[in-house]
């Protein structure tokens, strides 16, 4: 239809006008050090983005200019619609900020807390009461409601954060490292929170330094390193980025590992490790021409690997991290 | 919704959230209520005799000198009360939920309003509690018209006022709650340097100005000539133009520290 072709050329030649959140060129720093230096990011309506970066990236900075909090030094910005310096109240009634550390009042009890949302978004009292039951309910703290949100774990702290940020029904949500200090259970419970919440169309933007984590929840993702964006795109992308797919052969008796070397020429060779290395993509086909292969010329690995690249690839090697491979061809088995 | 709709719902909501803190956790309050009563206790029945005898030239008894003690008292009671409001101000910004707070779409002064207005209340309950103890020793106020008492409900709230938005502003710029309790110590000490217990004419002549040119020494004799009609003279302006002065210096002060946190 001619209709949809327009909307589809106009969308396409420019900043979309359903962009959640869009910065250009934002600007940040304390004193003479420089925080954010440029960051552009254009986060579509509904989706997950995920902004991931070492400790000191500028993660945490990039959220509290995001959600009004500080102001930024230069560049412009626009969250739901609405310009960050010009209209702050307007950004501020669409969005949902829980931050690193937890936002709650600790010496009154979790209802409270909620009841306390309730009537700062000016909910009438029997539709607030409803809200924070239902969300107590949904975050699973009915239980703990009139106990005193110090007396809370850091899990149920991070569930109790989140049900209030909820209050208000942002559409945009902050999540500013969500997980961390989190045991591997509430961290699971975070990530089925967090899916939920997209489910329900609300953008949400959230840090992280776990890579596993903006694998699995983001759609996309930006890797913030020193200040600047060093890459973008799907988790898929951005491993595509880095060619360090590859089956590894290791031999225990060296004359075994010279002689495949010998026939295996475009292997990549690590010889203190008697390894070979061949450049793969690990799909079934390809692994069984490969084993086909090596059976015909005779050679016999003691150890076959398959490693396929993922994000903590593409992270070191963006990041330039220290004392962790940053080669694509060097072998890195563990994945945490 | 229009802003100051707004600003009485979001301030009121925020006072709700003190006045829940202070009910669970009474404590400090009445930690802070003891030091009045003690020190009343013990300057009457402890010092008294010595006390009345420097008042009023000699003739006085114990009972003149509870007369000319608790205004002063009084004064103190909101002295004490407002370093309770230094501290839960400064605990109260080390929590995430006022970081929470500055991305909500809500009145922005609504946390500092909270505050005072929680905490003008707890000194008025706290001047009644101690008044209440003083009635019991045998405090009377001589033939005080209703217009009297009404003026001298009016004076204590001021002072209450304006205490509070110093120690508002003390809690602020203090990083913890033990700085908080030390700087707003001047807040108690101040009193015990006015003519709260003895009339300053029976002082050292060096400290006379100490004891003269502060905001205690006006309120309390304001409040004496209110309460026990005693001369007021000049101290009714002395004493009004002090409490606007301070809160207004206090409010600025606040704001702008409260504002300023976190923006660079």
């Amino acid at each position: 239809m001619p209709s949809s072709v327009m909307t589809t050329s106009r969308s396409g030649d420019g900043r979309q006008p359903s962009a959640a959140v869009s910065t250009v060129g934002l600007r940040k720093s304390y004193g003479d050090k420089t925080v954010l230096d440029g960051i552009d990011l254009h986060i579509p309506t509904g989706t997950v983005f995920a902004l991931l970066g070492p400790n000191g990236a500028g993660k945490t900075t990039a959220v509290q200019i995001l959600s009004t909090l500080i102001s930024a030094d230069g560049g412009q910005a626009q969250v739901a619609g609405h310009d960050l310096a010009t209209s702050p109240d307007g950004v501020r009634a669409a969005i949902g900020v829980t931050g690193q550390f937890s936002a709650v009042d600790g010496l009154i009890t979790g209802e409270e807390n909620m009841l306390l949302m309730a009537d700062l978004h000016h909910l009438p009292k029997r539709e607030g009461r409803r809200v924070a039951a239902e969300l107590l309910e949904r975050f699973d703290l009915t239980d703990a409601a009139k106990k005193p949100a110090s007396t809370y774990s850091g899990g149920m702290k991070r569930r109790l954060d989140i049900a209030m940020t909820l209050v208000g029904n942002p559409r945009i949500i902050f999540l500013d490292e969500p997980t961390t200090g989190l045991d591997p259970r509430a961290r699971h419970n975070m990530w089925g929170i967090i899916r939920e919440l997209v489910s329900d169309g609300v953008t949400v933007f959230l840090t992280t330094q776990y890579l596993d984590e903006a694998d699995e929840l983001a759609d996309r993702i930006a890797v913030l390193n020193d200040g600047r964006i060093a890459a973008e795109g799907s988790a898929e992308e951005l491993k595509r980025l880095i060619p360090g797919g590859h089956i590894r052969l290791r031999f225990t008796d060296p004359d075994v590992y010279r002689s495949a070397a010998l026939s295996l020429r475009e292997a990549h060779r690590d010889d203190e490790a008697l390894a070979l290395q061949i450049p793969s993509d690990g799909s079934q086909r390809e692994l069984r021409s490969i084993l086909d292969w090596l059976d015909s010329v005779g050679i016999e690995a003691d150890e076959l690997t398959v490693h396929t690249p993922d994000l903590d690839d593409v992270f070191f090697a963006l990041t330039g991290g220290a004392g962790v491979p940053t080669q694509p061809n060097q072998p890195k088995e563990e994945a945490r | 919704m229009s802003s100051l709709s707004l600003a009485v719902r979001d301030s009121s909501t925020m006072l709700r959230r003190n006045l829940l803190h202070a009910r669970r956790y009474p404590s400090m309050t009445l930690n802070l209520l003891l030091t009045p009563v003690v020190l009343l206790l013990l300057f009457v029945y402890i010092f008294g005799d010595v006390m009345s005898a420097g008042i009023s030239g000699g003739g006085a008894d114990r009972s003149a000198y509870i007369a000319y003690l608790v205004p002063g008292i009084l004064m103190l009671t909101i002295g004490g009360t407002t370093i309770g409001s230094a501290v839960s101000v400064s605990m109260d910004m080390t929590e995430g939920i006022i970081a929470r707070f500055r991305t909500m779409a809500i009145h922005r002064g609504s946390v500092l309003i909270g505050h005072v207005v929680g905490s003008v209340l707890q000194c008025v309950m706290s001047v009644v509690l101690v008044g209440a103890v003083a009635v019991a020793i045998g405090f009377r106020s001589t033939d005080a018209t209703a217009l009297e008492w009404i003026l001298a409900v009016g004076l204590l709230a001021l002072v209450s006022l304006a205490l509070t938005w110093i120690a508002v502003g003390m809690g602020l710029s203090s990083p913890n709650a033990e700085a908080a309790s030390n700087n707003a110590m001047p807040l108690m000490v101040l009193p015990l340097l006015s003519s709260a217990f003895v009339p300053v004419h029976a002082m050292p002549g060096w400290f006379q100005p100490i004891a003269e040119y502060q905001p205690f020494t006006p309120a309390i004799e304001t409040l004496r000539g209110l309460l026990l009609g005693t001369e007021i003279g000049n101290n009714g302006w002395l004493a009004v133009v002090w409490c606007v002065a301070l809160a207004v210096l206090g409010y600025t002060w606040s704001r702008s520290l409260f504002n300023n946190t976190g923006k660079h």
